[in-house]
């Protein structure tokens, strides 16, 4: 019987993951989404052909197969749209009655609720994800922002009072290939409800959910130019930035674009918003709920891949605990699941682009290279496609690059600490400011911490913790705005 | 062994447990999708976990045989079925169960120490658990005093713990928290800490006599409290939960949790048992649809 051999000697114990049971594949059905073999440019409510007659390949990062063609849009097609954007908010969307416009706000929420599923895989197929993310949390999110925004659209005066809120124009929008749907829905929601008409781009290796979005529009019967999809790389963002029509930029991406937006745009009067990179700290202490903590910074630093600019991609603990959480991150991350986006065990998908997988690995290197040591649970990954195992980095320092720069991919870097104040002047020695986490037992201890830390979001004992009713946005050089919640709609207004 | 002055000092460590995690934790196992040959698969090891429980006054020497037949033989229609792991009953019916399953390899259960409620004396709650072990019980579960637990006497509960476990000799010693009644995942771990320190070789949800009895939350933190032990001290400790799980689906659930939280040691009946008695049926039924394809009436699965 098992019985007498249940006593190891301690420092051979360990738990063994991959021997016996395992899980078949589950994968979510392909054939549930409709994908046309080429997308247009969505101006004035109608489908354009590409003044540029070029269109572009979008791939799908697990097989690198082809998966449909979209339009480029040069500076003729940005002209077209935003003077559709102008238009339509001169003659319809500016003046019509808040109440109205709410209307087709919710309208194109619950028309995302009724195809969740098959946004969900069209975003699992062009971005890599997992669909358990995908669908139980960036569609049903995208959906309660719409809702959220369109409970504000009647409600300005009591957003704020004894002020007067008036829109500005046309918002042109730039959004990155992490979240694709949910960021349209974060800047499209708030523009709309406010009054204000919208040309989006959606980024280049993830352009179909926000396509799929103008369908919904389209559907929703939102008046033509009200809202402007058009696809496109750099230029086609350049060409919204620069064009003299535009009267708000809102942009989610890198800090390095972020700064050439901001060049851009000095000395005009766009307003603008950029939400931008991230190296977040996630902080436990040693009386922390330790197995919900090793949890929560997984979920921080793994989820959607690690693309996230607010991932908790800095793990401090306290020296008293830190063998203890090492060993638990490891056994944590022998039971992740990475492979096909497409399969509900998925846990960790595709890296979204060869670009990205190309500089996430050069950043694996400069790890190594600087003396940290690295740990990658042994797990087969798929011969075709971007992927990259979850990463731990242990005996790192804080001058480290690994510590210091943005990866934007599943990789941590963990470092000791003994003392608050040594923990909160290492998580604030960094140029990004936009999320935190602190774990700890103690209600006083999460106080003195959150009030200390420079960052826009810090959460206590939870990580990634998303909702349309609060704001998100950065310090320093992760940007400046705030979206979502009451603070959303400030960044779309000018108040009298 | 001088337990009433043994002088141990209570886990003052065991880590705290955010409730708000935990739950969020067990909700992620049943995002497992288990399909095709892992569910048969896992199935099978389910039906091989359960322990068969009757703990009724009105059992008899009839219905604990019947339940024994079961255990032996769930459903000979279906071919290549295990048995179960073990029977359950109340010590008077250990030599009955004993000899109804002589020879099949399923071991004798027997819950003691003034179970369900444990108010009773010590030297009460000795001579039951030497009763049910000297009738033949290969497995002892018993109940530790909540009360005295929830007063704040810690070493009263260890000591209790180690004395039934020197009274029980060969047989493995299952402990139960009866979780329902210690109202705080704190309180969960603290007890689980205990009795793993105390010798037991099981811990154990539920008596299935409380609500709520087993839950996905209280279970992962007792796991995790096994492994915690398990790093600690090199022995491996069991897992019972019990009570409430009456439906296939949630048992897959059980055995992912299981699978990722203490790795594949554990997925096997010496270290992980279910105390079920409904729950059988439903796999069995879901084995069966598994092989024809069809779901069977209830009416096709003897009720015992």
């Amino acid at each position: 019987m098992a019985k007498s051999t249940a006593r190891k000697k301690t420092n051979t114990v360990r738990l063994k993951f991959d021997t016996s049971w395992s899980y078949d594949p589950a994968p979510e059905s392909r054939s549930a989404a409709s994908i046309s073999k080429q997308y247009d440019l969505f101006i004035n409510g109608e489908w354009k052909k590409p003044s540029s007659k070029k269109y572009f390949y979008t791939i799908n990062p697990a097989t690198e197969e082809k998966i449909s063609e979209v339009a480029e849009a040069n500076q003729a097609d940005v002209n077209l749209a935003v003077g559709a954007a102008r238009q339509a908010y001169e003659k319809t969307w500016g003046k019509m009655p808040a109440k109205e416009r709410a209307k087709y706000i919710f309208r194109i929420a619950r028309i995302i609720q009724e195809k969740a599923r098959e946004l969900a895989i069209i975003e699992s197929l062009d971005g890599g994800k997992p669909i358990r993310e995908s669908r139980d949390f960036d569609v049903p999110t995208a959906a309660n922002h719409f809702f959220y925004y369109a409970g504000w659209a009647d409600k300005l005066e009591y957003a704020f009072p004894n002020r007067k809120a008036s829109s500005l124009g046309v918002a042109g929008q730039i959004i990155p290939w992490n979240f694709p749907l949910l960021m349209a829905a974060w800047k499209i929601a708030p523009a709309l409800a406010t009054g204000n008409t919208v040309v989006l781009k959606p980024a280049e290796t993830t352009p179909l959910t926000a396509l799929k979005l103008a369908e919904i529009i389209q559907e929703s019967g939102l008046p033509p130019g009200v809202v402007n999809i058009i696809t496109g790389a750099g230029q086609t963002g350049s060409s919204i930035v620069n064009h003299p029509e535009v009267d708000k930029i809102a942009f989610t991406g890198s800090t390095e674009v972020g700064k050439i937006i901001q060049r851009a745009i000095a000395g005009t009067n766009k307003k603008a918003t950029l939400e931008l990179g991230g190296k977040a700290a996630n902080i436990i202490f040693e009386d922390a709920p330790l197995d919900q903590a090793v949890e929560g910074v997984i979920n921080g630093i793994f989820f959607n891949q690690g693309h996230v600019c607010c991932a908790g991609s800095r793990l401090y603990v306290q020296e008293s605990v830190m063998k203890q959480v090492v060993r638990k991150l490891k056994d944590r991350i022998a039971s992740l699941i990475v492979g096909d986006p497409l399969d509900k065990n998925t846990d960790i998908g595709a890296i979204n682009s060869k670009q990205q997988l190309q500089n996430i690995q050069k950043y694996l290197e400069i790890g190594k290279k600087e003396g940290a040591e690295i740990y990658q649970p042994s797990c087969s990954l798929p011969r075709k496609g971007f992927w990259c195992p979850p990463t731990l980095f242990t005996n790192v320092a804080q001058s480290n690059r690994v510590t210091q720069e943005e990866i934007f991919g599943p990789v941590l870097a963990i470092l000791s600490f003994r003392t608050d104040d040594e923990v909160i002047e290492k998580a604030n020695n960094s140029p990004y400011g936009l999320s935190a986490g602190v774990w700890t037992d103690k209600g006083s201890r999460i106080f003195n911490m959150t009030r200390r830390m420079r960052a826009g979001v810090v959460w206590a004992n939870t990580f990634n913790k998303f909702d349309p009713a609060s704001p998100f946005g950065g310090y320093k050089e992760s940007g400046f705005g705030r979206e979502g919640g009451l603070h959303g709609l400030l960044p779309y207004v000018n108040l009298k | 062994m001088a337990v009433a002055s043994s002088g141990f000092s209570l886990p003052e460590f065991s880590p705290r447990i955010d409730q708000v995690g935990v739950e969020e934790r067990a909700a992620r196992f049943t995002k497992r999708s288990i399909k095709n040959d892992s569910k048969v698969q896992g199935l099978k090891l389910v039906l091989n976990m359960i322990d068969l429980t009757t703990l009724e006054g009105k059992d008899t020497d009839g219905k604990v045989k019947q339940l024994c037949y079961k255990a032996m033989h769930p459903h000979d229609a279906l071919p290549g079925l295990p048995t179960v792991a073990a029977v359950c009953v109340y010590p008077t019916m250990v030599r009955v169960a004993k000899k109804a399953l002589e020879g099949s390899g399923i071991r004798v259960a027997s819950v003691a120490t003034a179970f369900p409620s444990g108010q009773s004396s010590k030297d009460v709650k000795l001579r039951d658990t030497k009763f049910a072990v000297n009738e033949g019980a290969d497995e002892v579960d018993m109940v530790i005093s909540r009360g005295k637990f929830h007063a704040g006497e810690y070493n009263f509960v260890f000591d209790e713990i180690a004395m039934i476990k020197e009274a029980c000799g060969e047989a493995r010693l299952k402990v139960i928290l009866e979780t329902g009644e210690l109202g705080s995942f704190d309180k969960v771990r603290r007890a689980s800490d205990i009795a793993m320190m105390a010798g037991a070789d099981f811990i154990k949800t539920s008596t299935g006599k409380i609500q709520p009895a087993a839950t996905m939350p209280v279970t992962l933190v007792m796991l995790e409290a096994i492994r915690d032990f398990y790093y600690k001290t090199g022995r491996m400790v069991g897992m019972k939960p019990a009570g409430g799980i009456s439906k296939s689906k949630l048992a897959l659930h059980y055995l992912v949790m299981v699978k990722e939280v203490l790795g594949d040691d554990w997925l096997n009946n010496d270290w992980f048992r279910f105390g079920a008695s409904s729950l059988a049926n439903d796999v069995l039924m879901q084995l069966v649809k598994m092989q024809t394809g069809t779901y069977q009436a209830a009416n096709y699965f003897s009720v015992d």
